[in-house]
C-alpha cells in the first residue's frame, strides 16, 4: 500500500482476512464496520453476528479514499461486494467521510462494544492506544460505556509518539518492545512527558553510551507511566484489556501491567480491528431494529 | 560593584556583567549538551572581554532552568523575578512581561517596583515555546530566521488544528501536499503558538505597557501573530533575549551588599 | 456516563468532566450560555440521550481556552459549574 522506496523503521504490516469456511450467501444480516484513523483504517465484515472479514492498512491523505480502500480489501477474494452489506457504521477521526455508511458512531462507543465481543462480557475497563490518540474507557457487561476519556492532543502515549523513537534509533516499530525488555536492569524512565523533548533526552542519553536498548527501555517505560495516569481518572476495574496497535508493543504492556498489577487480556483477534468490530456490530443492533419497525 | 548574571536557557546560556548598574558587556554560548561546560565557556568569555577576572565579581546570580546546576553561582534567582527586574531597567513603564524563551513561555505580572504580582508559565511541552515555531520551519524546509519573515507576507487565516508539535508537523506535510503556499502555513504556524501565548497572558491580565523578551522575540513573524492576538503593541527591549540575565545581575547587585 | 474531555500532556492533565446521568436530567443546558468562550454544545450521544458535551474543536486546547476563567492569581467561581443546576459539570485544573 505505500509508494516510498526508503525502508521507514515506523511501518508496520498491512493485511487483510476472511474465513474461508464461511458461506455468507443466505445470511440474515451482513454488517460492516469501517474506522478510519488518522494514522490506520481498518474494515470488518461481520456474518450473522460472527467476524467474517477484516482489512487494516494505513490511513491515506484521502479519508473517503482510504474508507473505500480498506472496505474493498476485507472484500478481496470474498465474492461479496458492498451491495451486499445490509448496514455500515464509519467511526473513528474520520467517521463522517466514510461515504457508503448508514451511520457515523463514535469510537468511544464502538471500541467498548468491539472490546465486549473480543475480550468477553467480563471485561469492564479497556486502553486503546491509537496511531494519534489514547483512549480509557470504562464499560459494562454489555459493552455500554459508563465512563470514558480520549486524549488525542499530545503525542505521548500514542503510536506516533513511538513512531518518532523507532525512527531516531532505526529500530523496527515491530522489533520495538522485545528490544526494550532485553535490559539487565529497568532503567530510570525518560524524565520528559513530551515526545519533542524526551527525543533530545534521548539523543544525550546514547552520547552517554547507553545502548538502543536501554534508551526503549526508559522511553517505554515512561510511556507506561503516563498511561497509568490517564487510567486512574476512570478507575481501573478488572477485567482489563488492552486494543489498537501499541497493544503488539510488549515493552509498553508488561510495564503497564507491572505499575497497575493486573494482567491485561488476551484474545485471538487483531488487537487493531477492535472498532471497527464494534462499528459492525453496532450496524447488526441498528439493522435488527429498523427491520422490526419496518415489519 | 561588579555582579554577573547567568542565566541558564535551554537552548542558550547568557551572560551579562554589570558594574555599578550600568552593562558592561554579555557573551552567549549554545548550551548543547554540556551546559555547564558551556556556561564556563561563556563567564570567561565576557570577562575576557571585559579585560576582567573571575575575582574582579562581587556576585552572581544564576537564572534559567539550569540555576541550580552552576558551580560558581553564589545564589539563584527565579526566571519570573529576573525577567520582571530586567524589563523594568529599561523599561519602568512596564507592568506584563511575555517571556518565550526554546523550551517555556511565561507571562508575569509586575507592579512599578518589577515585584512579581502573579505569573503564568507553559513548560514541558514543546508547543508552548519556541520549539514549536523551531520544529514547524524544520516541517518546510525554511530556515528559521526567514520562517518568521515570510509569515508576514501572508494574508491568510489558516487555523492549524493540531496543538502538539508532533502532530503539527503532520499536519504541515499534509498542508504541503495540498500544495499551499508556504508563506501561509508558516503564518499559520506563528498564530497558533501565539494565541497559546496569549491565552496564557490573559491569566494574569493584559496591562499596558506590555513587553516581550527571551530569544522567540527576535522572530517578526511571532511578534506580528502576538501583538494581533493580544490586541496590543508589545515592547521589545534591547537585546531581548539578555534580559533574564540582566534581571540576574541586578538581583545580584541587592544580594551582594 | 461520565464523559471526560481534554487532555493530559508535559505540562499537565485538564479535563472538564460531564456526567452524563445527571445531564439527562437537565431541561434548560444553562452551561452553553453561560460560557464565556462558547465550549458548551448539545447533542445526542451514540446512546439517544441528548446531553451537553464541549465542542470537538476545542477538546485538545481546553486549557487555553479556559484561561480567561482560570486566572493565575484568585480564582472566582466557574460560570459552567455555576450554572449546571445538576452539579453535573466538573474541572480536573
Amino acid at each position: 500500500m505505500g509508494e516510498v522506496a526508503v525502508k521507514e523503521f515506523w511501518r508496520w504490516k498491512e493485511y487483510n482476512w476472511h474465513d474461508e469456511n464461511k458461506d455468507w450467501k443466505g445470511a440474515a444480516t451482513i454488517t460492516a464496520g469501517v474506522d478510519v484513523g488518522s494514522v490506520s483504517s481498518q474494515a470488518v465484515i461481520m456474518v450473522d453476528g460472527e467476524l467474517y472479514a477484516y482489512s487494516n492498512m494505513r490511513t491515506g491523505s484521502d479519508s473517503p479514499d482510504s474508507a473505500r480502500k480498506a472496505m474493498n480489501w476485507a472484500l478481496e477474494n470474498t465474492g461479496m461486494t458492498l451491495d451486499d452489506i445490509h448496514y455500515v457504521v464509519g467511526t473513528g477521526y474520520g467517521r463522517v467521510n466514510v461515504p457508503f455508511a448508514n451511520r457515523a458512531i463514535t469510537e468511544i462507543a464502538c471500541h467498548a462494544r468491539g472490546g465486549n465481543y473480543m475480550y468477553g462480557p467480563t471485561v469492564r475497563t479497556i486502553l486503546d492506544m491509537g496511531g494519534q490518540d489514547c483512549k480509557a474507557i470504562r464499560c459494562d457487561e454489555r459493552g455500554k460505556v459508563t465512563n470514558f476519556l480520549m486524549n488525542d492532543k499530545c503525542a505521548a502515549g500514542t503510536g506516533r509518539g513511538m513512531e518518532v523513537f523507532a525512527d531516531l534509533l532505526s529500530v523496527s516499530i515491530e522489533d520495538v518492545g522485545d528490544m526494550s525488555l532485553d535490559v539487565e536492569e529497568e532503567p530510570e524512565p525518560v524524565s520528559s512527558t513530551c515526545v519533542v523533548f524526551a527525543k533530545s533526552e534521548a539523543t544525550s542519553l546514547l552520547r552517554e553510551g547507553w545502548s538502543k536498548k536501554k534508551v526503549l527501555a526508559a522511553y517505554c517505560s515512561a510511556m507506561a507511566h503516563r498511561v497509568v495516569s490517564l487510567l486512574d481518572r476512570i478507575d481501573v476495574e478488572k477485567d482489563f484489556a488492552i486494543t489498537g496497535g501499541i497493544a503488539k508493543n510488549s515493552g509498553v504492556i508488561k510495564r503497564l501491567e507491572d505499575e497497575l498489577k493486573i494482567k491485561s487480556l488476551t484474545s485471538k483477534y487483531d488487537t487493531q480491528i477492535a472498532g471497527a468490530l464494534g462499528g459492525a456490530l453496532f450496524a447488526k443492533s441498528l439493522v435488527e431494529k429498523e427491520r422490526k419497525k419496518g415489519a | 560593584m561588579i555582579t554577573a548574571g547567568i542565566d541558564m536557557g535551554a537552548k542558550y546560556i547568557k551572560v551579562l556583567l554589570l558594574k555599578d548598574g550600568e552593562i558592561v558587556v554579555k557573551a552567549r554560548e549554545s548550551a548543547g549538551f554540556e551546559p555547564l561546560e558551556a556556561a564556563d565557556n561563556a563567564f570567561d568569555n565576557a570577562l575576557s572581554k571585559a579585560g576582567l577576572k573571575r575575582d574582579d565579581v562581587n556576585f552572581i546570580c544564576a537564572t534559567g532552568a539550569g540555576r541550580s546546576a552552576v558551580p560558581f553561582a553564589n545564589d539563584t534567582v527565579t526566571e519570573v523575578s529576573a525577567s520582571a527586574r530586567g524589563t523594568m531597567h529599561s523599561h519602568p513603564s512596564t507592568r506584563t512581561v511575555i517571556e518565550v524563551g526554546a523550551e517555556e513561555g511565561r507571562a508575569v505580572k509586575c507592579d512599578e517596583n518589577g515585584k512579581v504580582l502573579d505569573f503564568a508559565v507553559n513548560e514541558k511541552c514543546a508547543a508552548g515555546a519556541g520549539s514549536f515555531t523551531e520544529a514547524m520551519s524544520r516541517a518546510l524546509e525554511v530556515p528559521l530566521e526567514e520562517f518568521g519573515k515570510i509569515s508576514l507576507t501572508s494574508n491568510k487565516n489558516i487555523p492549524m488544528n493540531a496543538q502538539c508539535a508532533v502532530f503539527a508537523e503532520s499536519e504541515v506535510v499534509s498542508l504541503v501536499h495540498a500544495k499551499t503556499p508556504k508563506a501561509d502555513i508558516a503564518k499559520a504556524v506563528h498564530d497558533a503558538i501565539a494565541s497559546r501565548i496569549v491565552s496564557m497572558v490573559r491569566r494574569v491580565g493584559i496591562n499596558k505597557d506590555v513587553a516581550l523578551i527571551g530569544g522567540v522575540s527576535y522572530n517578526p513573524g511571532f511578534v506580528d501573530s502576538l501583538n494581533r492576538g493580544l490586541e496590543v503593541e508589545v515592547i521589545i527591549p534591547e537585546d531581548a533575549e539578555y534580559v533574564g540575565a540582566l534581571g540576574a545581575a541586578i538581583i545580584a547587585e541587592e544580594r551582594g551588599k | 456516563m461520565k464523559a471526560n474531555y481534554g487532555y493530559l500532556d508535559g505540562s499537565g492533565e485538564y479535563f472538564i468532566t460531564i456526567d452524563t446521568d445527571l445531564c439527562i436530567e437537565c431541561d434548560h443546558h444553562g452551561c452553553v450560555d453561560a460560557c464565556p468562550e462558547k465550549l458548551f454544545e448539545i447533542m445526542i450521544d451514540d446512546y439517544d440521550d441528548e446531553v451537553s458535551s464541549i465542542k470537538e474543536d476545542h477538546r485538545k486546547k481546553i486549557k487555553y481556552d479556559c484561561a480567561s476563567c482560570k486566572p493565575a492569581g484568585e480564582r472566582p467561581p466557574l460560570p459552567c459549574v455555576e450554572a449546571c443546576t445538576p452539579g453535573a459539570i466538573t474541572h480536573s485544573w
